[in-house]
C-alpha cells in the first residue's frame, strides 16, 4: 500500500503551520503504511547548503561540529534532531563536506538550500514526534508512510528519496523495470545508494532535470521510461509535482484553495485542512502531469 | 431524525446501528455527520432505510447495499456501492475508482464524475453518471445499464458481456469487443426511465448505445496466434 501526503502553500501566512498540517495528514495515513515514515520540508533558503545526515547511533554526532571545522576550515552549525542532524555548509565546501561525512559513516539523507529530510522506521506519529515535525515551518513539503513491498524496512528504504539538491520523491506503487533503469542510469554516471525501486525513480527524474528538462518534462518522461505502478509526488526548491501511471490503480486525491494545493492518497488526510469544505477536490487523471511552481 | 456523529461514534457502532434500524419495518431516516472520508460508511444495509451522509466518504461506502437508500452529500472514495444488490445510492459529488463494481441490482447515481473502472464487472446494477467516467469502465460488465451524460475514457466496455452502455458525450476509445449499436425504441424507453429516476436533465435521443460484439464469447481458432 503506502500513503502519500503533500502540501504546497500559496500564501506566506500559513508557512509557520506547514509542519503541523503535514503531520496531521501523515498520521492519518498510518493505516496505509505503518512500517516507516518520512517527510521532506522546504523551509527558508539558507545562505549555503543544508545537509540532513543520519546515524542509527546518535553518539556519532558527538564532536561532529568540531571535526568538520578542523577539516573544512570553517565553523559548521549543527542542529541535532534525534537520529538526524542538519548541518549548514558553505556551498563551496560541499564536496569536502560529503567526503568528511562519509568518512565518519554518516548517511546523507538530502542536501539543499531549502530542503531538509527526516525519515525513520516506526509509526508515523512516533517518527513525527521524534523529529518535532509539527514545529517545522516552510513553503511546501511532502510525506510518506510506507508499507514495504519491494525492499527491506530500513531507514534508508524509507521515503522520501533525494537524488539531487533540493529534489525529492515519494512513491506509492512498485516499479518493475528498476533494475534495468538503475543500470542505464549508472552508465550515465548516476548512482543510487540502495536496492529500492523508488530511489531509481527519483534518480531518473534528477538525471532528466540535470540534462536540462523542466520538472514537468521529467515527470512526463516517467510515463514513457518507467514501467510499473506509480503515483509519484515530487518536490523541488520551488515546486511540487504529481504524476500517476496510465493504469492509475494507486489512489490519489487533490484539493486546492486560494491558500494551498494538497495531495493525499485518501481524502481522509484532508479532513483537518482549513477551508477543505469549500476547496476544489478532484482525482488527478492518469498519465497526466500536474505541477505548481512559485 | 436520529443523527450519528462520526467524530464521536466509532464506525463499527455506526454501521451496527444502521444495520439494526434497516432490519425493522418502519425506521426513521438517519443522518451521519462528520464522515471525514471514513471507509465503509453505511455498508451492508439490509432493509428499506434512508441514510444521508453529510460530507465525503472513503473506500467502500454503501457496499453490499440491499433495499436501503444512501445519499452522500459529498464525494465518495474507491468502490462506492460495490456489489450492491438493490436500493439506491446517490453521490452528490465525484466517485473514485470502480464505483458500482460487481453490482447485482439497484440504482447508483453519481452527480459529478466517476473515475476509472466505473461499473467494472457489473451484474445487473443501473449506474447513471451525470459527469464523465474514466478509463476501463464497464470492463467485463455482464448485465445492467451504465448511463453517462458526459464523456467516457479509454477502453470503454472492454470484454463486455450483456450490459448496455449509453454515452451522451465522446468516447476516447472502445475496448476489445465493444461496439456502437443501434438505438431501438426499447432502449430509448429504458434510458428515459433511468434518466428520470436519476434526476438527469438529458434527452434519450442525445445518447449513443454501446454493447458487446459477442466475438469473445467463444475461442476462435483463427486467433490462436494472438494468445
Amino acid at each position: 500500500m503506502c500513503g502519500i501526503v503533500g502540501l504546497f502553500l500559496k500564501k506566506d501566512e500559513l508557512r509557520p503551520r506547514l509542519g503541523d498540517m503535514l503531520t496531521d495528514m501523515l498520521i492519518t495515513m498510518t493505516d496505509r503504511g505503518p512500517d516507516s515514515a518520512g517527510i521532506a520540508i522546504y523551509g527558508d533558503a539558507a545562505d549555503g547548503l543544508k545537509f540532513t545526515v543520519q546515524s542509527d547511533d546518535p553518539a556519532a554526532f558527538d564532536g561532529l561540529a568540531e571535526a568538520l571545522e578542523t577539516t573544512l576550515g570553517v565553523s559548521i552549525p549543527v542542529t541535532l534532531k534525534d537520529t538526524h542532524a542538519v548541518l549548514l555548509v558553505p556551498t563551496e565546501k560541499e564536496a569536502a563536506a560529503i567526503e568528511a561525512l562519509e568518512a565518519r559513516d554518516l548517511r546523507i539523507m538530502g542536501i539543499g538550500e531549502a530542503m531538509e529530510i527526516f525519515k525513520e522506521v516506526g509509526l508515523p506519529k512516533d517518527v513525527a514526534e521524534r523529529f518535532g515535525l509539527r514545529e517545522m515551518g516552510g513553503s511546501h513539503g511532502i510525506g510518506h508512510t510506507r508499507m514495504a513491498t519491494e525492499s527491506a524496512v530500513t531507514t534508508l528504504g524509507a521515503h522520501p528519496f533525494s537524488t539531487a539538491e533540493d529534489q525529492c520523491l515519494v512513491h506509492n506503487g512498485s516499479l518493475s523495470n528498476h533494475n534495468d533503469m538503475r543500470r542505464r542510469l549508472a552508465k550515465k554516471g548516476v548512482f543510487t545508494k540502495t536496492e529500492n525501486d523508488t530511489e531509481v525513480g527519483a534518480a531518473y527524474i534528477s538525471s532528466r532535470i540535470a540534462e536540462g528538462a523542466t520538472l514537468g518534462e521529467a515527470l512526463e518522461g516517467t510515463l514513457k521510461d518507467l514501467d510499473g505502478f506509480f503515483t509519484f509526488v515530487t518536490g523541488t526548491k520551488t515546486g511540487f509535482g504529481v504524476v500517476r501511471d496510465p493504469i492509475a490503480c494507486k489512489p490519489a486525491v487533490m484539493a486546492e484553495t486560494d491558500d494551498y494545493v494538497a495531495f493525499a492518497s485518501e481524502y481522509r488526510a484532508f479532513a483537518d485542512l482549513p477551508g477543505i469544505d469549500t476547496a476544489r477536490v478532484w482525482e488527478p487523471e492518469p498519465a497526466t502531469v500536474y505541477f505548481w511552481e512559485r | 431524525m436520529p443523527t450519528l456523529d462520526m467524530s464521536q461514534v466509532e464506525l463499527r457502532e455506526v454501521n451496527q446501528t444502521l444495520q439494526g434500524a434497516a432490519g425493522t419495518q418502519i425506521a426513521e431516516p438517519y443522518e451521519i455527520i462528520n464522515p471525514r472520508g471514513s471507509h465503509a460508511v453505511a455498508c451492508g444495509l439490509n432493509g428499506p432505510l434512508t441514510v444521508t451522509v453529510k460530507g465525503s466518504t472513503g473506500y467502500y461506502c454503501a457496499g453490499m447495499n440491499k433495499d436501503a437508500t444512501v445519499h452522500v452529500e459529498g464525494s465518495a472514495g474507491p468502490g462506492v456501492a460495490e456489489n450492491m444488490m438493490s436500493g439506491t445510492v446517490v453521490i452528490d459529488g465525484d466517485a473514485s475508482q470502480y464505483a458500482g463494481a460487481t453490482g447485482h441490482g439497484g440504482l447508483l447515481v453519481i452527480k459529478g464524475n466517476a473515475s476509472s473502472r466505473c461499473g467494472i464487472s457489473m451484474k445487473g446494477i443501473d449506474i447513471v453518471v451525470h459527469g464523465n467516467i474514466g478509463h476501463m469502465s464497464a470492463f467485463m460488465a455482464q448485465k445492467g445499464n451504465l448511463v453517462v451524460l458526459g464523456d467516457a475514457g479509454e477502453a470503454l466496455g472492454d470484454s463486455l458481456y450483456e450490459a448496455r452502455l449509453f454515452v451522451r458525450g465522446s468516447v476516447k476509445s472502445l475496448g476489445a469487443d465493444c461496439i456502437e449499436k443501434e438505438m431501438r425504441p426499447e432502449h430509448l424507453k429504458v434510458l428515459a426511465n433511468l434518466l428520470e429516476k436519476a434526476g438527469a436533465d438529458a434527452k434519450p435521443e442525445e445518447f449513443k448505445r454501446y454493447g458487446s460484439a459477442r466475438k469473445l464469447y467463444n475461442f476462435n481458432i483463427d486467433h490462436a496466434d494472438e494468445y
